[in-house]
């Protein structure tokens, strides 16, 4: 035994006992028991990273694959926790020998040493990481309750809340349902006709038409690309300095109309990460490629290109990786991944499929107008094709003749003639002109001659190491022989049924999107330090039917909402406050906040001022004014912010001009992220600066005050038909006779205030566009101001319920 | 070290019975008083007794020239458009818009420089207000960076990494530390435009973002007029006895709403709604200098009196400060002297010059210097050559990463002290170099918070400011 051995033998015997150890009949597994705890405390040093791995130890593979230690003391040894050096380190006492070491400031906890004891008594099994096993078309469970399912999804549900000994939450009430179907599917709330539809619809099958006309809906393509846009980090403008405009939306369009026509996801994949590379790419498929165009651009005159080159490929194969993969690459770019198999080559591996013709690393800065950076599409019509055709020529004619010229001045020392220059320079700033009146939109383009990737030591873009060739992850099935060695391939790979993990993290991300949180939580990290599924074998259960019923979103959406799961009520009993504060269980429907978008949009349509167009160009609604001049580049380009008018100051959320230095604040009050990255995953805060915005923004107090005229005109000739109006509108339901009785009194009450100082009425009406027709008196439509104020404030309609 | 929480407990105590002998902060309206228990931060934080209970971060961005304000190299004057010796530049890179020009003439400043106070620093005469304060300044001639440019010099500097998606350094300490106010939020941010025309770089949300942290932490941006936190101000025709009553209404709507569902987020509503109510009152009242004297305007300058100048920002800074709010940030535009640097600074300095010497005047009449952390700087250097043209009048200065100057002062930090050393060119530094990284942790360290310990796990990893470096520079700290 060794010098440490020693020393802890007494502890050992009294804390470890291996009899004892053996004895527990209870299997531990090393997914769920022992893995979060080695990588978290040991990967880091003992674990997949080469380069820092210490005392040759490697903990991160079974023993029998495990390379043997500088010591010669093997770190574990089967069956016997008093003779795995690993026991006796993390037990020891002494600073110099204890495991993990004391300037980690990491603490291994009694019961986890525990763990790891009885682990090795057990044998010390290992397995491989569950994300990278394949997923199979696991059996549903037997349920007891076999009345409570509705479809599969229940059965995986149901089984885990009866071995915790818990019951399902009753079936939430129509209009409930009707409300978080339409928030879900669509993004809006329903409005009075399709609630009151619903409600007396007594066929059998009256839930499943809602669903099957919200899927049908144009707007559930909006609803859907306002998730998706976040994880493309899709903007409007450049993201860095000076942050100009860029040219983008066809982009964002491509992403509305393929969730609308539900584009399979495979297809939906190949298409945004390689549409230029299929035969005789149409013109949407080259738009779809803006995918991985839509990171930032420098346009800092004193750039050095090569650096930012670098940081453009890098964010190409760490959003793929995010979003297909749920594998956080950024941590290999500089050395090889400390808990994960990822190596520092299968970074640069990944990064040699990115390169694209014409890139560059300074954007275009010296213009007075944004242009797109090559390369690009260019969205002519024919006669524009044609003039810009014409007007090259005119160019390069100029440009010949004033050449000429120059060759004769410098032949005959003659003085200089400005003529041929004036020319030239008008020319030019015509074409520039013309340039910019076509619109453009970025997309992907192979270069012409292969560009070679080379392996960047510690990251650094001018530290070339090892020359590398295109290919994918050295920890994933291999890309098939057939299969070409580009973007395609690359593609192709990611939805082939080998990949164990694109179904995977997309299904989940679709769980999210409508439960509110995946089942895997870290939806954007599916490695040893990601969240270990809740539900792992409905994890799989969607990914396989996902994948083999055609990556059919809308199918799997429908799986979703149809569930018994999610239509329970999402009222908390004390038992499930106490069991599952988290909600892990699934034992009630989620209770989560509506998303920033969402929120707006929710006012919008209650209000009826919602612009209901899809697609076009970014638009630019209310803002507060000054906010962007304090913090806007001077130079160069003129930056104020101008509102739009008519209807762009009322388009849906997903429409608002998105400028990554200074995004919305209403965005980002609500927790939308700056889209200077991928993000696949929001936080949802509850802040004393979103109740201002729910209270003082003008958009919500325009939206008041057009609801406040929808109660009066379409409620009815009484005060309380047209408070319940507003609540149909905003909550689906009717109200209850407190809150009628409740809100009769504060309406009284801002009705006398008004009617004693009518100024204030008129002030406050004075809020965003005018009313069309004058419906009742100023303190009248004033007070029902305050009266649809409090119903978009109050918790039940901020919340999806 | 750690301490025991009853060490922590007895240090707090003492901290806060020196700070309660302060007329000054005795003084505050008591709905505005700092709780005595900071709320929402770590419970294992302070982790080491602090010395600094709140930052005020003057960033001068567009990067402020050492060479004419701090670091004083008399015998450039001889060296006058003579070239900059390669021995020196030694393989630094340059930035795009000086790697194609034929020279480096060496441009020495045309400022004289003085030495000041009782600790003799040398500063340049274009700080003359500065030199009145400079035996409380503690001076770093040795502060380094990677990044040759704004976007990325600036993140860094904010974030501790180029790229964006770290956390700030005031998201960091919100996180850490809470708020001392429950009333305003951790961590406030104020951006001032030059007067002067001046070339001004463009600032982003991130540079206060919270990056991964919860995005509660991120920097409220404050501004003067209106609204000084955005969307404060009730509607007109809104009077607040009415938004009492639509509070009350509200409240009683949420609660039947918990009735129903019973969701702890519903309470945490209500509450958020009442917060809101507060600061309604709060924020204005922080905001309103009208009742500031006379004598504060003429201390802070002309440009004082105007709303949203530096000088304004410099005296709600010291508000903020006695209110408790833990992170206060300003940032004035305008440093950038690519051209002109004689000129630009002059203007500069006009802006911030004053103001910020009566800022420091004021905290330390009123104790708050003894609690208070304030740094001044901006995210690199600038270059002792010429970019373009040197005359005897003119020059303009390029970004310089390798070296440049900052100063803090206050809470736990050497008074009259100079840090640092720097070549003859003030190219290179030759003595206790300090990087951002370094700076940083000594910042969280006069926090009571040990850098390498207050860490935040994203992406399976626990990421810290400092990332895998910084070394608290102890020589600063008393």
């Amino acid at each position: 035994m060794n010098y440490v051995g020693l020393q802890l033998a007494l502890v050992l015997v009294v804390l470890l006992h291996a009899a004892t150890l053996a004895r527990e009949t209870d299997r531990l597994s090393y997914t769920r028991d022992i893995q979060p705890i080695l990588s978290a405390n040991c990967f880091p040093c003992h674990g997949p990273d080469a380069s820092q791995r210490q005392a040759g130890l490697r903990l991160d593979l079974p023993p029998a694959k495990q390379p043997s230690t500088d010591s010669g003391f093997p770190a574990i040894v089967l069956g016997s926790p008093e003779e795995s050096e690993l026991v006796a380190r993390i037990n020891a006492h002494d600073p110099s020998a204890t495991m993990p070491p004391l300037k980690f400031n990491k603490t291994l906890t009694d019961p986890q040493k525990l763990l790891l004891a009885r682990w090795i008594a057990q044998g010390a099994p290992y397995e491989n990481h569950w994300a990278y096993i394949p997923p199979i078309h696991v059996a549903e469970p037997k349920v007891a309750n076999s009345n409570w399912p509705r479809n599969a999804i229940d059965r995986f549900v149901l089984a885990r809340l009866e071995r915790a000994g818990l019951n399902p939450s009753p079936m939430a009430d129509r209009s409930t349902l009707i409300r978080r179907l339409s928030l879900d599917l669509i993004g809006l709330p329903p409005t009075r006709s399709e609630t009151e539809t619903f409600l007396l619809d007594n066929s059998a099958n009256a839930y499943e038409k809602v669903v099957d006309r919200l899927l049908a809906s144009p707007h559930y393509g909006e609803r859907m690309a306002a998730d998706w846009l976040d994880a493309a980090r899709y903007a409007d403008t450049n993201g860095y300095q000076v942050d100009r405009d860029r040219q983008q939306h066809f982009y964002r369009d491509w992403v509305i109309n393929a969730f609308n026509r539900n584009l399979p996801f495979d297809q939906f994949t190949i298409e945004q990460l390689a549409g230029d590379l299929l035969p005789a790419p149409t013109r949407e498929q080259l738009i779809a490629t803006g995918f991985n165009r839509n990171h930032m651009v420098n346009e800092e005159i004193g750039v050095i290109p090569e650096e930012f080159i670098a940081e453009y490929l890098a964010d190409r194969v760490e959003t793929t990786a995010s979003v297909w993969l749920g594998q956080t690459f950024n941590c290999a770019r500089c050395h090889d991944h400390k808990f994960d198999p990822i190596t520092q080559r299968d970074f640069y591996s990944l990064k040699a499929f990115f390169s694209i013709a014409e890139e560059q690393g300074l954007a275009r800065w010296d213009l007075p107008i944004s242009i797109n950076n090559r390369p690009y599409l260019r969205l002519s019509t024919p006669e524009q094709e044609a003039s810009l055709k014409e007007l090259e020529a005119r160019v390069a004619e100029a440009q010949a003749r004033h050449d000429q010229q120059l060759a004769e001045q410098q032949k005959t020392s003659a003085p200089a003639s400005t003529e041929s220059v004036e020319a030239l320079a008008k020319l030019r700033a015509q074409l520039t002109e013309l340039e910019a009146s076509i619109p453009t939109s970025l997309i992907m383009a192979e270069p012409a001659e292969p560009c070679r990737t080379f392996i960047l030591l510690r990251g650094a873009y001018d530290q070339p190491g090892a020359e590398v060739t295109a290919n994918t992850p050295s920890f994933l099935p291999a890309l098939p022989e057939q299969l070409p060695r580009n973007r395609l391939g690359l593609a192709t790979w990611l939805v082939s049924p080998q990949n164990p993990l694109t179904a995977r993290v997309t299904v989940n991300r679709l769980w999210q999107s409508i439960f509110g949180t995946g089942l895997v939580v870290s939806s954007g990290d599916f490695g040893s330090q990601g969240a270990l599924p809740s539900h792992p074998e409905l994890l799989d259960w969607l990914a396989v039917e996902f994948r083999e019923t055609g990556w059919d979103v809308k199918r799997m959406l429908k799986l979703c909402v149809m569930s018994a799961t999610y239509q329970q009520t999402s009222s908390i009993s004390p038992t499930l406050l106490v069991r599952d504060p988290s909600n892990e269980l699934l034992a009630r429907a989620p209770r989560v906040r509506l998303q920033a978008e969402f929120l707006r949009d929710q006012a919008l349509a209650a209000s009826g001022l919602l612009a209901r167009k899809i697609g076009g160009p970014s638009v630019k609604p209310y803002h507060p004014p000054g906010l962007y001049e304090q913090v806007v580049a001077i130079a160069f380009v003129d930056q104020t912010y101008q509102p739009g008018t008519g209807d762009d100051l009322h388009r849906r959320s997903l429409y608002t001009y998105w400028k990554r230095s200074v995004p919305h604040p209403a965005m980002l009050a609500f927790d939308a992220p700056l889209r200077e990255g991928c993000t696949v995953r929001r936080s949802r805060t509850n802040t004393a600066i979103q109740a201002l915005n729910l209270m003082n923004d003008p958009t919500y107090l325009e939206a008041a005050k057009f609801l406040a005229a929808r109660m009066i005109q379409e409620g009815g000739a009484n005060a309380g038909d047209r408070i319940a109006h507003g609540f149909w509108l905003v909550l689906a339901r009717p109200p209850r006779a407190e809150e009628g009785t409740l809100l009769l009194q504060a309406l009284e009450k801002f009705r006398s205030d008004y009617a004693a100082v009518p100024a204030n009425s008129k002030e406050l009406l004075e809020i965003g566009v005018p009313l069309p027709d004058r419906l009742a008196e100023d303190s009248d439509l004033a007070a029902y101001t305050l009266i649809a104020s409090l119903i978009l404030c109050r918790d039940e309609a901020v919340m999806k319920n | 070290m750690f301490l025991s929480p009853v060490q922590i407990t007895i240090a707090r105590r003492q901290f806060l019975r020196s700070t309660a002998a302060c007329a000054g902060a005795a003084a505050l309206a008591t709905l505005l008083a700092p709780k005595i228990h900071a709320a929402g931060g770590l419970p294992s934080i302070p982790q080491i007794a602090p010395k600094a209970r709140r930052v005020i971060w003057l960033t001068q961005s567009g990067a402020p020239s050492q060479l004419d304000l701090f670091d004083f190299k008399p015998n450039l004057k001889s060296q006058f458009d003579s070239d900059l010796p390669e021995s020196i530049r030694n393989g630094q890179r340059l930035t795009g818009m000086t790697a194609a020009q034929a020279r480096f003439p060496i441009a020495p400043t045309i400022f004289k420089f003085a030495q000041h106070g009782k600790s003799g620093i040398w500063l340049s005469e274009l700080l003359p207000h500065t030199a009145k304060i400079v035996d409380e300044l503690c001076v770093i001639r040795s502060l380094h960076t990677e990044a040759i440019n704004h976007d990325p010099a600036m993140t860094m500097l904010q974030t501790g990494h180029q790229f964006s998606g770290r956390p700030s350094l005031g998201s960091w300490v919100s996180y850490g530390l809470g708020s001392e106010n429950e009333n305003l939020p951790a961590f406030v941010v104020m951006i001032s435009l030059p007067s002067g025309k001046t070339n001004s770089q463009a600032l982003h949300e991130r540079m206060w973002g919270p990056g991964f942290l919860p995005t509660r932490h991120q920097g409220a941006r404050f501004s003067s007029g209106r609204d000084p936190v955005l969307y404060l101000s009730d509607p007109a025709g809104l009077t607040r006895n009415q938004r009492r009553e639509f509070l009350n209404t509200l409240g009683s709507l949420n609660h039947m709403t918990h009735d129903t569902y019973q969701d702890p987020d519903t309470i945490a509503r209500i509450d958020q709604f009442e917060l809101a109510f507060r600061m309604q009152s709060s924020v204005p009242e922080l905001a309103d200098l009208s009742r500031e004297s006379a004598q504060t305007f003429e201390r802070y300058g002309p440009e004082s009196i105007k709303p949203g100048s530096y000088a304004a920002n410099c005296i709600l800074a010291r508000r903020l400060a006695e209110r408790g709010v833990r992170f206060i940030q300003l940032y004035h535009r305008g440093w950038d002297q690519h051209a002109d640097c004689p000129g630009g600074l002059k203007s500069q300095c006009y802006d911030t010059d004053q103001p910020t010497a009566a800022l420091i005047t004021e905290l330390k009449e009123r104790g708050l210097l003894d609690d208070t952390l304030v740094i001044w700087g901006g995210e690199f250097g600038r270059t002792v050559y010429s970019q373009g043209e040197l005359t005897a009048t003119t020059y303009g200065r390029d970004h310089h990463p390798r070296c440049f100057s900052m100063w803090l002062a206050g809470a736990g930090v050497k008074p009259g002290f100079v840090y640092g050393e720097t070549d003859d060119y003030s190219y290179n530094i030759v003595k206790d170099p300090v990087h951002i990284h370094d700076l940083n942790a000594t910042v969280l360290r006069l926090l009571g918070i040990e850098h390498d310990k207050l860490t935040y796990r994203h992406q399976g990893r626990d990421y810290r400011l400092t990332d895998v470096h910084g070394q608290v520079v102890e020589d600063l700290l008393t």
